[in-house]
């Protein structure tokens, strides 16, 4: 492949504008290791002795040492971090699985209801979380439980503890499953435009062949459609490691994510730079390790979405 | 066997169905119900009283409300605008053959991964009055420092969303251009078209149904956006940055107002329908032209 000569000033531009795209970022990185006497006593640039004091007072109630200069640790991290883990990998597995299938369904099979679904999947891709934050509050706190009374709700609460009935608000399922109705619609409709391209004969060779319905779909169709599964696994799970309002209005204390954790800390009277840079650091880690290894995934997945629309 | 393969489709659907079903639908029913009550999180739903339209009427004459609306129109429309205008300028520039150019790609699109908490984290630190970035370097070269997050709380709540999202346009755009038929460029550099009028003429004409989709992808999304703005300025100073996703978290979580919140969500619910509908209508309509222009060329062919 012949690459074209540019001038200097092209250069100039793209070194800029890469300046600012990953600016803001190299920055937080710098920052979160600073003390904050040297973020706020304006130590600008790279000269500074860098200290991983901030990670440690973050992660503290996860590190098998106590750091020297913590007395009590106060921002439980770690806690967090295991949840936004749990939360995130099990809704895009789910998402993954079930969006696929529906796909896969909407693409091949002509069905009674089938312009309806595909319809009402497409319309509810636009709806914001925070149209959903008060229907979605209401229902998990009063109406998606299991009585007290009941035989399955009383093993619960008599092998897990607690009182009331037993709801899915405050639990790590109650948000799972809000996420992945949430990335459905995107995930299947995504996923549609790559089901499209896998040839027919294909499936149909295998049918004569004797496999049924299932099998052609789970040992030819799957492993076709990699590349879009792929794409549409980190979207969901960018989603799922990301969202705030949702998960701060269903989680308790021991369900807590990490972006609860950083807004709560944020708002508080007196910022701690240093700290709250790290904990915002360790949450955009994983999606940046994504987007570097995966970046043609995703930039196929986003074209795909926009453009075959 | 037969039953079998009949049933499949509904066994592929149901998991789907029945998720999408209880989980968003059942919700959004539950909401639009919700919003003709005078309800409060302390009563269940069959408790509250009804009062039919009085919510909606409410918040129209609202003024708080009425303000929050148009500072997310006016964030929404701004945003669109300017990502439109540099993304698909830079595309246009940087459609070249260069060494890298995935490595950029990959570096383009870190901002728009990384979770809104931490941009908002990131751009809360930049703004700062004192310790900020902006004014540092502002004051460095001699100038006065910006109360960025005072008196131009929406503008720079503004720049933040550019920062972020204009690389999602520009990559589309990107992919739009590098797709063009090159039959047609040739032909007009060949007719001694110049790169401007290459652009104005050609470039730009053929993308165009690719840019409005995008555009109105990128304006449903931009009603979204709310922990940026959340962490950033937590809707102030004032309203002047609280968007209407903002103020319905708050009139349902702190006023404790489930009723007058559901109303506001079904507001921006119908505004969001307006535009998918427009998106649907465009995308079909240019379906149909596709396919009326196919039939001419096979008829004169």
């Amino acid at each position: 492949m012949q690459y074209q000569r540019q001038n200097p000033a092209f250069f100039a531009l793209l070194v800029a504008l890469i300046f600012m795209a990953v600016g803001p970022i190299v920055l937080m990185f710098a920052n979160s290791f600073k003390l904050d006497v040297d973020i706020i006593g304006g130590t600008t640039g790279l000269l500074f002795l860098p200290t991983i004091q901030n990670y440690e007072t973050a992660l503290c109630d996860v590190l098998w040492y106590e750091p020297e200069h913590l007395d009590f640790c106060a921002l439980k991290f770690g806690g967090a971090f295991v949840n936004s883990l749990i939360i995130a990998l099990v809704s895009t597995l789910l998402t993954l699985v079930i969006g696929t299938m529906a796909a896969y369904a909407l693409v091949r099979f002509r069905f009674f209801g089938r312009d309806t679904v595909s319809l009402t999947t497409l319309t509810v891709r636009m709806v914001p979380p925070a149209v959903l934050l008060v229907p979605v509050f209401g229902l998990w706190n009063n109406e998606f439980c299991i009585d007290k009374a009941t035989y399955v709700g009383g093993w619960i609460r008599d092998t897990f503890g607690g009182r009331g009935d037993v709801c899915l608000a405050g639990t790590h399922s109650g948000i799972i499953l809000i996420y992945v109705a949430m990335n459905l619609p995107f995930v299947i409709w995504i996923l549609q435009s790559f089901i499209v391209q896998v040839p027919r004969s294909l499936e149909e060779s295998a049918r004569v062949d004797g496999a049924g319905p299932f099998q052609v779909f789970f040992k030819i169709v799957l492993p076709l459609i990699k590349p879009g599964l792929a794409a549409a696994a980190i979207f969901t799970f960018r989603i799922a490691w990301n969202e705030y309002l949702l998960a701060s209005a269903l989680s308790d204390r021991n369900t807590k994510t990490v972006p609860i954790l950083i807004v709560n800390n944020m708002s508080e009277f007196n910022v701690e730079w240093g700290v709250i840079m790290a904990t915002g650091m360790l949450l955009a880690i994983p999606p940046i390790i994504f987007t570097l290894f995966a970046s043609r995934q995703i930039i196929t997945g986003m074209t795909a979405g926009a453009v075959k629309g | 066997m037969n039953t079998a393969n009949r049933l499949a489709p509904y066994m592929f659907m149901a998991p789907a169905a029945v998720i999408m079903g209880l989980c968003l639908l059942y919700p959004l029913g539950y909401m639009i119900y919700g919003s003709f009550l005078d309800w409060n999180p302390s009563q269940s739903i069959g408790e509250a009283d009804f009062v039919g339209f009085k919510n909606y009427i409410n918040l129209f004459f609202d003024p708080a409300f009425r303000e929050s609306l148009g500072v997310t129109l006016t964030f929404a429309v701004s945003v669109v605008i300017a990502e439109l205008v540099i993304g698909v300028g830079l595309a246009l520039l940087l459609d070249r053959n260069i060494r890298g150019m995935s490595l950029l790609r990959t570096l383009f699109i870190l901002p728009m991964m990384i979770a809104p908490v931490v941009v908002g984290l990131m751009w809360r630190y930049m703004y700062h009055p004192t310790v900020g970035t902006f004014n540092r370097f502002l004051k460095s070269i001699g100038l006065e420092g910006v109360d960025w997050l005072g008196q131009n709380a929406l503008l720079s709540v503004i720049i933040a969303d550019i920062w972020q999202w204009t690389p999602f346009i520009f990559i589309l755009s990107l992919a739009a251009l590098q797709s063009l038929p090159r039959s047609a460029l040739e032909a007009a550099r060949i007719d001694g078209a110049t790169n401007w009028q290459q652009i104005v003429y050609i470039k730009i004409p053929l993308m165009m149904p690719v840019l409005i989709v995008t555009a109105l992808l990128r304006l449903i999304d931009a009603f979204k956006v709310l922990e940026v703005i959340l962490v950033m300025t937590e809707g102030g100073p004032g309203l002047s940055t609280e968007i209407v996703a903002l103020r319905i978290s708050r009139t349902a979580t702190e006023f404790r107002e489930l009723g007058t919140a559901a109303a506001m969500s079904n507001y921006l619910l119908i505004l969001l329908l307006l535009l998918t509908v427009a998106m649907f209508a465009f995308t079909r309509f240019q379906d149909a032209r596709a396919a009326r222009l196919a039939r001419q060329v096979q008829e004169e062919g």
